[in-house]
């Protein structure tokens, strides 16, 4: 993955990079390569380092040890203003005392753009956004939505190699932070502007990245598309953090996975031995073989219904979604199953 | 702000604080001169201008006078200021504006004009000199002062504790004692002090009030200048600073002395 | 209904009474009562006199002398308002970049001469820079001067005096107005492609200009009206509105002509306060509104 050919070839390349505050290792060794026009996010719990990778990248936390190279250029030996990298701000960070079009103008006023291309090229980044109306408008007379706009705007507008955008949708309330993922997603593929964006919500992560970098106390966890992270995550960390799981303590002997009388087919070349089973609570249905198991608490979720279940295996969570008949009452007995290629195994210790 | 200063901060800085600081070290530093006139103490230190103080009966009489007018007027502002802090920040009531205004006017109004008004109003009413005059005079400078710390701690309380209080059956009153009082307690506390410290260092207005009897120690000190400037003026602003910077340490102990002063949120702006 | 029985209500009557009664019999009568009195006239022989005229004010108008003194007043304002600023912006700025624990005790240093005596402050100045104070001795000693450097009397000395006395309220000003910036602010310009200069030009100092605005008013109000500073400093040769009144009332006894030239004082103050906050409003409401 991080070979030599892979590095020349991406367009953001990380290697070693490492922050220490005291003796705490913020971000230990971390090495990550980002090629053009990409959409990678950093996922992971608060203090994983997310924040502070994108810190470093962006010039604002000088790290201790380790290489960023844009383009084959050093990024740590280049001042923050000298990178050209477009960043967008948890608090959006926009000049309150200037204008939504000020805001925008102002990187270009800085590299000295000339005047009649500046007030054309923050129509077009107002424009993309959707804020063609609100340019004389200032800051603090705009909803946290259009603030969000602006800022994107303003970091767009300097055409940056590399965008890096810091939890951009966390201080907005639920559904405009979906129709705002929608947006983000539109514009950049419209400009096909190379992205890191770093968060906490793993849902964010999904619908809007080619690539999820998982992260957990300053390391990569697992890093891939993520069809991949969410079905085949590397470990039970992974797991866990994207979406719920059920997860078993299982055996495999003779090509098969088995949980007490109950057994699949096992994936090819699997080692026998003790094995952790994870499947996702969309995977669990009904089924007349099966485990049997006690419907614990039902809960309605309007598209969906959640279902947990007490086995001998302990409790497990179904997903099923508000179609056709309900799904079983509390206390009633059930058996439930999954398909062969549906489960997952996780080859470390068993499930605490 | 994450940006660290650089050597011409640092260069500024520097200069900023000796600027600070010079006027009042140099007092500290005259005041142990063994001289009779004002030097500095090239030949070591004595406290000759301290014992002076200590057998003028002037300045110690002033200095009692200072320290009654200061907690009489601190204590009566606070009295009458936490009834007006709860009416203004917790109830509704027509010409709650402009009794808010009235009560912040003292601030808009020089010290010297209050001096002027006070002596002519006093001595018609026969308060002239006195130390209830003084007192009334100083509680009117120091009610904002008071005021505005008490109404900050109850705007940070939460009025759900008082609704809370209400339907667990407490009177007004009672909610009063057993939850809102203790809970702006340091409020009060903070606004005491500094009312306490504005009131004992005020000279511009007391200095036309003031009769030889109820003279404070800074229109004492004022007067004395006038007429002549020894290292016993300095021994007495000596003895004024020390208590200034033991009231600083207490108030930094006990509240945050820039919380005190700027009104600031948190003390030390952690990210 | 409800807003019925709220109006109903006598306890915020009952809980303001105390302040408002106080204020409204020690303040507010006071000053109605010296108003009046700028109206009275005066002679050394009848004292007091129950006309209502509008000498006091014509004889200050009419006359250089009180002229004079009222611009040398202002002149002193507005250059110590403006020391406050060239000192204590830049400081305030250092002071907020400070870590634990330096600046706890900076903050000491800058903010914590407001709880000593202004008399003593003032002295202080008169020590270091009189003609035969610490820097003057020192300088004569060493041969580098022959005179001493004049210092009382001076304006200078008086501005640079209340500049030193004033200069905590700017910085606080300063400082309340940064605490609000959102500190990511100065790294998006950063990120922009800003340098540290035009950072601080177009995104630091105009985020600023309002706290100094409010520091101005403050600072200047308060030298303009400042007694004890000018008193020691400047003196009976030097004087200022503040101390001009003090004379009228304890030794010439003119209380009619003290009274017109403090309310005079008063209205100024009022005028410049206001109107500055009229343009500080009007120029930053935008912004904050």
């Amino acid at each position: 993955m991080t070979g030599e050919d892979n590095a020349a070839a991406a367009l953001l390349s990380i290697s070693g990079l490492t922050k220490r505050y005291g003796s705490t290792t913020v971000v230990d060794g971390l090495a990550l390569d980002v090629a053009e026009g990409e959409f990678v996010s950093l996922l992971g719990p608060s203090g994983c380092g997310k924040t502070t990778t994108l810190q470093m990248i962006g010039g604002f936390v000088r790290p201790d040890g380790g290489r960023i190279r844009l383009g084959g250029r050093d990024l740590i030996a280049t001042p923050t203003s000298k990178r050209g990298l477009g960043m967008v701000f948890q608090s959006y960070a926009l000049f309150p005392h200037m204008t939504a079009a000020a805001n925008v103008a102002y990187g270009l006023e800085v590299r000295r753009t000339p005047r009649g291309e500046i007030a054309g090229r923050v129509a077009r980044a107002l424009d993309l956004v959707g804020l063609s109306a609100y340019g004389d408008r200032y800051p603090r007379r705009m909803s946290g939505g259009q603030q969000q706009r602006v800022a994107l705007a303003r970091a767009l507008v300097i055409e940056p190699r590399v965008l890096l955008l810091d939890e951009p949708l966390s201080n907005l309330d639920a559904n405009l932070r979906e129709e705002m993922q929608t947006e983000l997603r539109r514009i950049q593929h419209r400009t096909g502007t190379t992205t890191v964006l770093v968060t906490h919500d793993q849902s964010e992560a999904m619908a809007l990245s080619d690539r999820i970098v998982v992260m957990r106390g300053g390391r990569i966890e697992q890093a891939d598309t993520p069809e991949r992270v969410y079905g085949r995550p590397g470990n039970r960390f992974v797991a866990q953090f994207l979406g719920k799981t059920n997860l078993f303590a299982a055996r495999i002997a003779d090509g098969r996975v088995s949980l007490g009388d109950t057994g699949w087919q096992a994936p090819a070349g699997a080692p026998d031995g003790p094995v952790t089973l994870a499947v996702r609570p969309e995977k669990v249905r009904l089924s007349q073989t099966g485990l049997p198991g006690r419907v614990g608490e039902r809960t309605f979720q309007g598209g969906r219904w959640l279902v947990e279940m007490d086995t001998a295996h302990g409790l497990v969570l179904m997903e099923t979604p508000n179609y056709g008949p309900p799904p079983p009452r509390e206390g009633e007995t059930v058996r439930i199953g999954w398909q062969d290629g549906d489960l997952h195994l996780l080859f470390e210790g068993a499930p605490a | 702000m994450s940006r660290r200063n650089g050597p011409w901060a640092l260069i500024f800085h520097t200069l900023f604080v000796v600027f600070m600081l010079a006027p009042i070290l140099v007092v500290c530093v005259i005041a142990f001169t063994p001289e009779g006139y004002l030097s500095m103490p090239t030949d070591g230190l004595s406290l000759r201008w301290f014992r002076a103080l200590w057998n003028n009966p002037d300045f110690v009489s002033s200095f009692r006078v200072s320290l009654a007018l200061g907690a009489a007027s601190a204590s009566a502002a606070a009295a009458v200021s936490i009834p007006a802090a709860i009416a203004i920040t917790r109830c509704d009531f027509p010409g709650r504006g402009a009794f808010l205004a009235l009560c912040m006017s003292p601030l808009m109004v020089p010290s010297i004009v209050l001096g002027v008004a006070f002596l002519r109003f006093f001595s018609q009413i026969g308060l002239s000199g006195t130390l209830v005059g003084l007192t009334l005079s100083h509680v009117i400078l120091i009610v904002p002062y008071v005021l505005r710390t008490i109404m900050n701690s109850l705007g940070s309380l939460d009025a759900a504790l008082n609704n809370a209080s209400a339907s667990l059956g407490a009177a007004r009153w009672h909610t009063f004692r057993r939850i809102t009082l203790p809970l702006i307690l340091p409020g009060v506390a903070s606004g005491w002090i500094l009312a306490f410290i504005t009131s004992f260092d005020e000279v511009t207005m007391t200095i036309f009030l003031a009769a030889p009897e109820t003279t404070t120690l800074p229109v004492r000190l004022m007067l004395y200048i006038e007429d002549s400037i020894d290292p016993l003026v300095a021994a007495v602003s000596t003895v004024l600073i020390v208590m200034a910077l033991a009231v600083m340490i207490l108030i930094d102990r006990l509240f945050g002395l820039d919380r005190i002063l700027t009104g600031a949120p948190d003390r030390d702006g952690k990210p | 209904m409800t807003r019925f029985l709220r109006r109903l209500d006598p306890a915020p009557l009952l809980l303001s009474l105390p302040a408002g009664l106080i204020l409204g019999l020690f303040l507010l009568l006071p000053l109605l009562a010296t108003a009046l009195l700028s109206f009275r006239s005066y002679s050394l022989y009848t004292g007091i006199e129950p006309v209502l005229e509008l000498g006091n004010y014509l004889e200050i108008f009419g006359d250089g002398y009180f002229l004079e003194i009222f611009l040398r007043t202002a002149r002193i304002a507005a250059l110590a308002t403006l020391l406050t600023i060239l000192i204590g912006a830049p400081e305030a700025i250092i002071l907020m970049r400070m870590r634990a624990p330096w600046r706890g005790l900076f903050l000491l240093v800058a903010l914590g001469p407001l709880l000593i005596s202004v008399v003593s402050r003032t002295l202080g100045w008169a020590l270091l820079l009189g003609s035969t104070g610490v820097v003057n001795t020192a300088l004569m000693a060493a041969g580098l001067i022959a005179e001493p450097i004049r210092f009382m009397y001076t304006e200078w000395g008086v501005t640079v005096a209340l500049a030193h006395v004033l200069l905590p309220f700017m910085i606080i000003s300063v400082m309340t107005v940064l605490q609000r910036l959102d500190p990511q602010v100065e790294n998006a310009s950063h990120a922009l492609g800003a340098g540290g200069v035009t950072t601080f030009r177009r995104v630091i100092l105009p985020q600023l200009l309002p706290g100094i605005f409010a520091g101005s008013i403050i600072v200047f109000a308060m030298a303009a009206s400042a007694f004890a500073t000018p008193q020691i400093i400047g003196g009976r040769r030097l004087k200022v509105v503040a101390t001009l009144i003090y004379d009228e009332y304890l030794f010439s006894l003119n209380w009619p002509l003290g009274a017109a030239l403090a309310l005079l004082l008063f209205a100024i103050v009022i005028v410049v306060a206001v109107g500055f906050n009229r343009l500080a409003e009007s120029r930053f409401a935008r912004m904050y509104g």
